[in-house]
């Protein structure tokens, strides 16, 4: 199965995040990057916007197609990852450290608590069609 | 996913136990990519070969005294020029100098010729042939569901292939065929594509069609890094669009004519009386207003099929094929454009999610092989 590390919270777009203090840091899971295979953009905002939780804020694109990435939880951008868009194999090798996509300061971290759990996010995907 | 209302090609289980994604392509549950992805497939039919299920495609047989004049009228292209064991690139046309369909004619004799139609359109293609059927010397056969068709593409097709047939492959030119074997199967082997590679198009009886594709990934030594490995549509598409090839439904339709497509040279207005010939020597009298131009994107950004394409901030066109080209390194792209902004060099700017991304209009073919001198 997948690599779900069991410190981060999941959204059921296949968004990860992970909280220090009031700062969460943003990505897509190995899962996400699984069914993409080849990712060879993204888009990120830009510092200072903000966001309500589960809006649009990013695209990755394959050479397929285009996703949409949405956030998690509400907050202002803080932060982006600008070596991203030049080295989109950092998916593909580290979906969950170099490969994060944004940093947001978040407006209520109780959001954090609606998402889920590494289980909770393990049995979601297997309940997902392959 | 199960979709069983989809067609399927004799492949379709091949494709699932080698875990190719399976999507519905214009009716057919087809594998849009293979686990290896799109970029390393299309790298790999640049460089060495790969190999594509095209058995959706739609084959008629044309047969009689008749067969060569009767699809002379209903294709812009010259049949009356095509030799025994030659091909060619046509399209069935409307009245209006529009595209019904973009095809292949095979002729094997003055009195046999084999159409290859596309599989989302083979149902409208037979019926618009047989609607100006009339005549008794001519004998339609729809045989889609008889044949498999095998695409084995790249600089090592030929070498692949031939460990596989004594048919002597290079004596086989472009657009020209055989009939013989392939692995004691009997088969056309035709020396044709849509990759801009060499390459062969294998059609054989649909029962064989395993048996086709496992001997050929064997021989191809599938399981190394330059080996021929298996590639699904979404390769098939970029390698095309590499290739400035048209795609029907995208750069092609019934609202385009073949002249706004850059198709003049499949457009033989003097060789006599063709459906729409009247409305195309009209248009290429008093010229076209638009016209299908190739595109680099100059700016951070991919464009895609459907977006729209700005001059001097006016919306003027839209794309029609847009992609990232892996072997480029480049985000390209097909746009319909009124031809006062179709040179080379022109900037244009494409509407990427709201976003304004600047391209530049370019010569096509983006990729053009290299050949080795004869």
């Amino acid at each position: 199965m997948s690599n779900i590390p069991e410190d981060l919270h999941y959204s059921k777009d296949h968004e990860w995040i992970r909280v220090e203090g009031d700062v969460g840091t943003i990505g897509i899971t190995a899962y996400a990057q699984g069914k993409l295979v080849d990712i060879v953009f993204v888009e990120l905002p830009r510092v200072g916007e903000t966001f309500e939780a589960h809006q649009m804020f990013g695209t990755v694109e394959s050479v397929k197609a285009t996703s949409e990435v949405y956030i998690p939880v509400s907050g202002e951008i803080v932060e982006i990852n600008e070596t991203l868009p030049d080295d989109t194999e950092k998916f593909k090798t580290d979906p969950y450290g170099e490969a994060w996509m944004i940093k947001v300061r978040m407006k209520d971290a109780g959001e954090v608590n609606a998402l889920l759990s590494a289980a909770e996010y393990e049995d979601f995907i297997k309940s997902l069609p392959e | 996913m199960d979709a069983p209302s989809l067609n399927q090609t004799p492949l379709n289980s091949v494709h699932r136990r080698a875990g190719g994604r399976m999507v519905d392509f214009g009716g057919w549950d087809m594998p849009v990519q293979y686990p290896l992805g799109t970029v390393e497939e299309h790298m790999r039919t640049r460089t060495h070969a790969g190999l594509f299920d095209v058995s959706h495609m739609g084959e008629f047989e044309v047969r009689g005294p008749g067969a060569i004049p009767f699809i002379n009228r209903l294709c812009s292209n010259d049949v009356t020029k095509l030799v025994d064991g030659q091909a060619h690139y046509s399209a069935l046309t409307t009245p209006r100098g529009t595209v019904v369909d973009d095809l292949l004619v095979y002729r094997f004799n003055s009195e046999h010729l084999l159409l290859v139609v596309n599989a989302s359109t083979t149902g409208k293609d037979w019926d618009w042939i047989k609607s100006h059927h009339a005549d008794e010397d001519v004998k339609l056969t729809n045989r889609s569901p008889d044949f498999c068709q095998l695409a084995l593409q790249g600089p090592d097709a030929l070498g692949i292939l031939q460990q596989l047939t004594a048919t002597p492959l290079e004596e086989i030119k472009y657009y020209h065929f055989r009939e013989g074997e392939v692995d004691g199967v009997p088969a056309i082997i035709s020396r044709t594509g849509y990759t801009g590679e060499d390459g062969f198009e294998v059609y054989a009886a649909s029962d064989k069609a395993e048996q086709l594709w496992e001997r050929i990934l064997e021989t191809g030594k599938h399981d190394t890094p330059q080996g021929v490995t298996p590639c699904g549509l979404a390769a098939r598409n970029t390698l095309r669009l590499e290739a400035a090839m048209a795609l029907y439904g995208h750069e092609i339709d019934e609202e385009t004519t073949l002249l706004e497509a850059n198709l003049g040279w499949i457009t033989k207005l003097n060789k006599g009386y063709f459906t729409g010939r009247e409305a195309l020597a009209k248009q290429k009298e008093e010229g076209i207003r638009r016209k299908l131009v190739g595109f680099e994107v100059t700016e951070r950004g991919i464009a895609r099929d459907g977006q729209d394409v700005y001059v001097n901030g006016a919306q003027v066109g839209q794309v029609t094929s847009g992609s990232p080209a892996p072997y480029l390194k480049k985000n390209i792209g097909l746009a319909y454009v009124p031809v006062e902004f179709a040179s080379a060099g022109q900037e244009i700017q494409i509407d990427v999610r709201g976003r304004k991304v600047g391209a530049q209009i370019v010569a096509t073919p983006f990729y053009k092989r290299e050949r080795a001198a004869k």
